[in-house]
């Protein structure tokens, strides 16, 4: 696994893993780089597709190192226009693309192996519908939208786009992402909410990210198109029928029959939903003691597993956020962003926990229920009884709720949950278990 | 006739004003001195008079208080960079045996400086001002002052005026060089310079705050004149580590009898199988306060005399009370990773007085326990009252490697 590389543009960027394994990058780029609808190539950061035989072994192994040699021919035998995408390889690459989809937009399979999904958008392709999508990788759910894409020649056609993530069902890590491309036949309904409201999609337009209180962020499945488009004419966005959403989802299914049936080979077995905190090794029951004795909201993530789970939460955590404990058990902590968090502030954390410090920023978070709170955020390596790094803390504060803190400064006080967490985490050895002698 | 015994050896840096060459600058320099501590503000813990049994819910709470805030302090003075290196980047583990000793390998702790002579061959010495001395300290060093409340309740009080009330104040201050995460030097009556001698009043306070944190991760310590105090000026140590220490877990027999003076619950053991009027000794509170050990030792004296194993002093493992204790921390790699049972017990072997030399500390003991009893009254009114204080007569203190619980 190499490092991230370093030109990766900050919209991109999720709080991520530490610096062993590389970043998880959207899915879907920001389209700005892009000039003209005939430019198809987009300069950067994903891996060059042909020509390198190193290269085409890694996105193979990408595979077969989950699933066993023959999962590429089965994969071949099905129909319908879809990819695997591996987000822990830099660049967020294709590693598999269906025989359909060559039929479908025009392109050889080697053509789109180690690039980045976004070389299907074009010019005309909703920013909105794009950004539904980065948020929802980087969320690692499930989405489904009505998009503009375009096929080899520079033609443009409307798909339903159905993206799952595809969760290692023991321990829920991310494997891969699975995209479904189901095209859209015309004629349909133009969508409800288009007239009147050219203005508040400009504003879209202009900013990658989505607003919140931008309307065709979060409605998916219905699209806007710019009123001075430029090389469609006056082609109006498509809504998906029902017959073509059940049409994605069977494809969908298929292929993951396809994966566990030569999974089952290497032991692995996937599935759509992560299985929370089913594979998160579990802690000693002194450790959970102890930390169940800090009353500060925080979490503790593992730097060494990938994505950086959370393998604790405390109880102020889950009141806070209001989340379960299952719910948020295994996943990374950027399920609390939302449109409002500060990119750059992300990008901070990022650089302090690969650089092994400790930071304290101040950021829009949110809640379960969508509402968002003001959190005061201090992030802090830990370390355990080998001297190294072994888990990250992250404590919380709402900063607009009313607390007594004792006479404590908000600071002191929250430093005290890192020293307390610190002191516990001290007498851990590197296998996890409690400092005791032997009897 | 008197001969004077020294040892050398390299002074551990507990403050950032300790070393030669360091700005000293007058005053303006906010330290703890005369010249600026009583203009000063600094929070203040202000502890509960009696404490009441840990059992209740409420206490528990109360009692996560008082560790939160100095772990939350000394946390905040890690992140101003205040310490000498991060103690918790060196490796620790349990060495294999009954006991377990705790080893840590801690190779920047040690300064690579010339060493320093010190006088073994006397447990009380006067106060010297023109060595270094709390006094010195500045004051981004303090974490807060702690007094009694008299009252029933523990509170803090973010900014407060220096406590001139009947005696100079009580400070908490860090350990630039820790041994552990939140170790910090308690400093009762910082103004008044009082020489490296316990006496009541300042055993109780250490008491108090043992029983304040209310952990028994979490000790406190005394090492004397001796015994490898290197500051001449009343202080004593705590730090905070999850494991437990050897000495807590060895077998003790009670050598006091329960005949008499039971009233005051107080019963002194004496340590099985574990590895001194004027002989230098280590105090060791745990359990909340419960329990205090005390250990008399010649190390020093035989190091003077050069009766200590050549591999032995290689290690430059001076055993004070955290040694004594089994936490011991090793500056060379080597040491570390050869660590084991047996050379911890060869170093306390070097430590312990012979079995003749206990036996007359332990009567001394005895005789000057006879003349704490009037004192117990006041004494029994903390916790259980399972704890005296044996310090007393100004000469010496009691002696004995004793557990007092």
């Amino acid at each position: 696994m190499r490092p991230p590389p370093r030109n990766t543009p900050p919209s991109s960027l999720a709080p991520g893993p530490a610096p062993h394994s590389p970043q998880i990058v959207s899915f879907l780029d920001d389209l700005s780089a892009l000039d003209s609808p005939g430019d198809r190539r987009v300069a950067g950061r994903s891996a060059a597709a042909m020509g390198d035989g190193e290269q085409e072994r890694r996105l193979a192994a990408s595979l077969t190192a989950r699933y066993s040699d023959w999962v590429v021919e089965a994969l071949d035998e099905l129909p319908g226009s879809f990819l695997l995408t591996d987000p822990a390889m830099p660049g967020h690459p294709i590693v598999y693309a269906s025989r359909g989809l060559a039929s479908h937009t025009g392109y050889a399979r080697r053509e789109v192996l180690g690039r980045n999904a976004r070389l299907f958008q074009g010019a005309d392709t909703d920013r909105a519908a794009v950004s539904g999508v980065r948020e929802a990788v980087r969320g690692q759910r499930a989405h489904q939208v009505s998009i503009l894409n375009y096929r080899r020649d520079g033609s443009p056609h409307w798909v339903l786009l159905h993206l799952s993530p595809v969760f290692h069902a023991a321990d829920g890590r991310l494997l891969h992402f699975l995209a479904v491309q189901v095209p859209i036949a015309p004629a349909s309904r133009p969508p409800p909410c288009r007239t009147g409201r050219p203005a508040v999609f400009a504003a879209c337009r202009e900013d990658a990210r989505v607003e919140e209180d931008c309307p065709c962020a979060s409605h998916a499945g219905v699209v806007f198109v710019d009123v001075d488009t430029r090389g469609l004419d006056a082609e109006e966005p498509r809504v998906a029928s029902d017959h073509e959403r059940e049409k994605a989802l069977s494809t969908a299914n298929s292929i993951f029959s396809a994966l566990n049936r030569y999974s089952k080979l290497t032991g692995l077995v996937v599935c759509g939903k992560r299985c929370g905190s089913v594979g998160i090794p579990a802690l000693s029951s002194s450790l959970n003691l102890s930390l169940g004795r800090i009353k500060q909201s925080f979490v503790l993530t593992d730097s060494h597993l990938p994505d950086m789970p959370i393998i604790y939460a405390s109880d102020a955590f889950l009141l806070l956020t209001g989340y379960s404990r299952e719910e948020i058990l295994g996943c990374n902590c950027r399920f609390l962003n939302g449109p409002g968090t500060s990119l750059e502030v992300l990008e901070e954390i990022n650089q302090h926990i690969c650089s092994e410090q400790a930071c304290t920023v101040h950021l829009l978070n949110y809640r379960k229920d969508g509402s968002s709170f003001r959190d005061l955020l201090h992030i802090s390596p830990i370390r355990n009884a080998s001297g190294k790094v072994a888990f990250h803390v992250w404590v919380h504060l709402d900063e607009g709720a009313k607390y007594d803190f004792n006479g404590l400064t908000p600071e002191v006080w929250q430093l005290g949950a890192v020293g307390a967490v610190r002191v516990a985490v001290r007498s851990l050895s590197a296998s996890g278990s409690l400092l005791r002698p032997s009897q | 006739m008197e001969m004077k015994l020294t040892i050398k050896r390299v002074p551990t840096v507990v403050s950032n004003y300790q070393e030669e060459g360091r700005p000293r600058g007058g005053c303006g320099r906010d330290c703890l001195g005369g010249c600026c501590l009583p203009e000063s503000k600094l929070p203040l813990y202000v502890f509960k008079a009696s404490p009441k049994k840990l059992s209740l819910q409420e206490d528990a709470a109360g009692a996560d208080f008082f560790l939160n805030l100095l772990l939350g302090l000394w946390e905040d003075r890690m992140a101003r960079g205040l310490f000498r290196y991060d103690v918790t980047a060196c490796e620790t583990k349990v060495i294999q045996g009954n006991l377990g000793f705790v080893a840590q390998l801690n190779e920047g702790r040690h300064l690579k400086k010339r060493p320093t002579e010190f006088r073994v061959d006397r447990v009380l010495q006067p106060f010297d001002a023109a060595k270094f001395n709390f006094t010195k300290v500045g004051q981004e060093e303090v974490l807060f002052q702690f007094e009694n409340g008299g009252g029933d309740d523990s509170f803090f009080v973010k900014i407060a005026p220096i406590s001139t009330v009947e005696h100079a104040p009580n400070v908490v201050a860090i350990n630039v060089s820790p041994i552990e995460y939140g170790h910090v030097l308690l400093i009762p009556h910082v103004l008044d310079r009082l020489p490296q001698r316990i006496d009541q009043e300042s055993f109780l306070l250490a008491l108090h705050m043992a029983a304040e944190a209310a952990s028994p991760f979490f000790r406190l310590g005394y090492n004397s004149l001796g015994a490898f105090a290197t500051i001449n000026h009343l202080h004593f140590q705590a730090y905070y580590l999850t494991v437990p220490f050897p000495v807590e877990k060895a077998a003790t027999k009670i050598i006091f009898p329960a005949e008499h003076m039971m009233n005051g619950g107080v019963k002194v053991s004496k340590l099985m199988n574990y590895p001194d009027n004027n002989v230098p000794y280590n105090v060791l509170i745990s359990d909340c306060g419960k329990k205090i050990f005390l250990f008399p030792q010649c190390y020093a004296e035989k190091q003077a005399l050069g009766e200590v194993s050549q591999e032995l002093l290689d290690t430059q493992v001076n055993p004070a009370v955290w040694e004594i204790s089994g936490h011991i921390v090793l500056k060379r790699r080597s040491d570390y990773e050869e660590a084991s049972e047996a050379s911890a017990w060869r170093l306390l072997a070097e430590v312990s007085l012979s079995e003749e030399r206990f036996e007359e500390v332990m009567a001394y003991i005895f005789d000057a326990a006879g003349l704490v009893e009037s004192n117990k009254e006041e004494v029994s009114e903390e916790e259980d009252a399972t704890y005296t204080s044996v310090a007393i007569a100004p000469p010496a203190v009691a002696e004995g490697c004793l557990v007092i619980q």
